[in-house]
């Protein structure tokens, strides 16, 4: 039933994009794992976890848009609660490794037999079990995001000031987790992963069953994101967006809507990191950098603000510009990045998407009405 | 809520606010009283406080003294915009604030009473609003037939109708309605003073405006503030014959 309400409610860009979601999950595990790798059609292993970040992007990507393209908060610190939910996949998998690691302790990763450490610091107990490691990637992002927020919108920081105490944010994290004794392998992070529920991450199937999750997840992930803001939330979470002091005036708790859509995308941009995490074989503070965050926000400028497929889409296109830039033609790539910014900024303020809808008569789309250009405008 | 014992039978009472801006005093121990039902109008010079004194009301600037008490008992000071919304408190600003991306119906349907939180509004409950009294509104203001376009699309009258009737959906026992006919061209006038005498009665309407032959037009008891403290206050005849009233704001 809830199925069918959601398929009611999808436009026919959300219809495409789910069923080209669909489509990879099976078209790209069989073009791996059942077409021999010297045919033209077979799809290399390295190319599936490539695909499979580019679209754990994108999930971080449509996270992003639902704050920003539908309720006008721009977070410049969402790569933070993409590199927690990272985190907290990561210590799972670093307590998978077990005995197997380079000092072949039972209990301790590598870097804390390294640092001298005797015993497992607090925070690392409990991530030996999936499950539990599951909810902490749900939580820490979603805990951090509500704590974050409830001070922020109570006391009505908004436009650039929000954008900027985001980016002090993600900024403090960086710094926090660099330092070794923060117990989260410091500088150089969590690596040399080894299984994942008793499978061998390096091993071509679960390469293809992680590619899988990460398109199941962003299907979900859009289709929340999506019922939310069809629902009668989204109007009010749109109305705030357009005109924050009129809803205010009609009785709407405006710092409440704001805490409910940036809590659930910060859960959402977890989940994406916890994705990420298992196919790139690494997390580390860099993750936290505030850079990050800020390519995120082009993703989603350059697909189109609020219209949640644009977002999806501008994530994968402007990362596989990278992949392709930074190997033909690497010290260029920050230049190309800037300028693709300018350019949408200046001649597609709705980006890709929207500026499509707004072409094929779907003006009724809830795209931001001429206002994408100045997004912190206020 | 703070509920006290009925102090006054008046729907909004304001008595010896005061409140400054980096020394600039804007409102000086105003006091101001209106009954339920009444329709009030409110004149006088830039910088007079007319906007503060509804900024007061509606919750947007607390005063340094004096008392705001709304249907006798409750203290206006104390509450936040929100909450001064749900007791039944309207306001229409200056200029025309309606939620541009989003059709007229969907306009009407976020300002229509029911339950406001986050909660009901994701879950559903807050569709329970009946589609009925929209039609309602919608009849009154004069945009039955432009329901389904969008709010920016909308001539500047037409958006100030449509803010009107958002108010009228909220339905509450007081409107605030801050210079309405400001840029309106002279039927779209006359149609808004009609507009509001009709709503008049069932709710207490406070109109600022400095356009007379609208004020007029309202036919009503007339408030003439400067400085932040009343100036004079009567039918429109007397107000507009009052000496000072001719000195600092209607010119001779």
């Amino acid at each position: 039933m809830i199925a069918s309400r959601l398929l009611a409610g999808l436009d026919l860009k959300g219809r495409v994009f789910l069923a080209a979601l669909a489509g990879l999950a099976v078209l790209v595990p069989v073009l791996n794992l059942a077409v021999p790798e010297t045919s033209a059609l077979h799809v290399p292993t390295y190319v599936v976890s490539l695909l499979g970040k580019y679209l754990s992007y994108a999930l971080l990507a449509v996270a992003l848009d639902l704050v920003w393209g539908y309720c006008g908060i721009l977070s410049l610190g969402h790569g933070a609660f993409f590199a927690l939910g990272g985190y907290a996949m990561g210590m799972y998998l670093m307590r998978q490794i077990g005995p197997r690691g380079v000092y072949g302790n039972p209990t301790l990763p590598d870097f804390m037999v390294f640092l001298n450490w005797k015993e497992l610091p607090l925070t690392w107990y409990g991530f030996q079990s999936f499950p539990y490691a599951m909810l902490m990637v749900v939580l820490a992002p979603g805990l951090l995001a509500l704590v974050f927020g409830w001070f922020a919108f109570r006391s009505r920081v908004t436009g650039v000031y929000l954008s900027i105490i985001t980016q002090a944010m993600t900024y403090a994290l960086l710094l926090a987790f660099f330092r070794n004794d923060m117990g989260f392998g410091g500088n150089n992070g969590l690596t040399d992963f080894k299984d994942i529920l008793g499978f061998n991450i390096q091993a071509q199937t679960t390469r293809v069953g992680l590619f899988v999750a990460t398109v199941v997840a962003l299907a979900l992930g859009y289709a929340v994101a999506r019922a939310m803001v069809n629902s009668a939330y989204g109007k009010v979470l749109i109305a705030v967006r357009d005109a924050e002091s009129r809803a205010r005036f009609l009785g709407y708790r405006v710092e409440r809507y704001k805490l409910v859509a940036f809590t659930v995308s910060a859960c959402m941009a977890g989940v994406a990191g916890a994705l990420y995490v298992p196919q790139v074989g690494i997390i580390n503070p860099s993750e936290f950098a505030p850079a990050n965050s800020i390519e995120a926000v082009i993703w989603v400028a350059v697909g189109g603000r609020g219209t949640l497929v644009g977002a999806a889409l501008g994530a994968i296109v402007v990362n596989f510009a990278k992949t392709w830039f930074t190997g033909a033609l690497p010290e260029l790539w920050l230049f190309g990045l800037g300028a693709l910014f300018v350019l949408v900024t200046l001649f597609l303020p709705k980006g890709v998407v929207g500026t499509l809808s707004a072409w094929s008569g779907g003006r009724r789309q809830a795209a931001p009405a001429g206002v994408a250009a100045a997004p912190a405008a206020e | 809520m703070n509920a006290q014992p009925e102090l006054t039978q008046a729907l909004l009472y304001l008595d010896g606010v005061s409140v400054s801006f980096d020394g600039f005093r804007a409102l000086n121990n105003l006091s101001l009283v209106i009954g339920p039902g009444e329709m009030r109008a409110i004149i006088g010079p830039n910088g007079a406080g007319k906007t503060t004194m509804m900024d007061i009301v509606t919750g947007k600037t607390r005063p340094d003294e004096g008392d705001v008490l709304f249907d006798g008992r409750v203290d206006l000071t104390r509450l936040d915009e929100a909450s001064i919304a749900e007791l039944g408190i309207g306001r229409k600003f200056q200029k025309p604030t309606v939620f541009e991306s989003q059709t007229v119906e969907d306009n009407l349907l976020l300002a229509l009473k029911g339950p406001r939180s986050a909660a009901a509004s994701l879950f559903g409950w807050r569709n329970r609003v009946k589609a009925s009294e929209l039609d309602g509104v919608l009849e009154t203001v004069g945009l039955a037939e432009h329901r389904a376009r969008l709010a920016a699309d909308l001539s500047h009258g037409q958006k100030q109708w449509l803010e009107i009737g958002m108010l009228l959906a909220q339905d509450p026992k007081l409107l605030l309605v801050d210079e309405p006919v400001a840029g309106m061209t002279d039927a779209e006038t006359e149609e808004t003073a009609r507009l509001l005498t009709r709503i008049a009665g069932n709710h207490a309407v406070v109109v600022v405006e400095h356009d007379m032959a609208f004020v007029r037009a309202l036919g009503c008891k007339v408030t003439c503030l400067h400085e932040g403290t009343v100036l004079a206050e009567g039918p429109i005849d007397a107000v507009s014959a009052n000496e000072r009233v001719i000195e600092v704001y209607l010119g001779r």
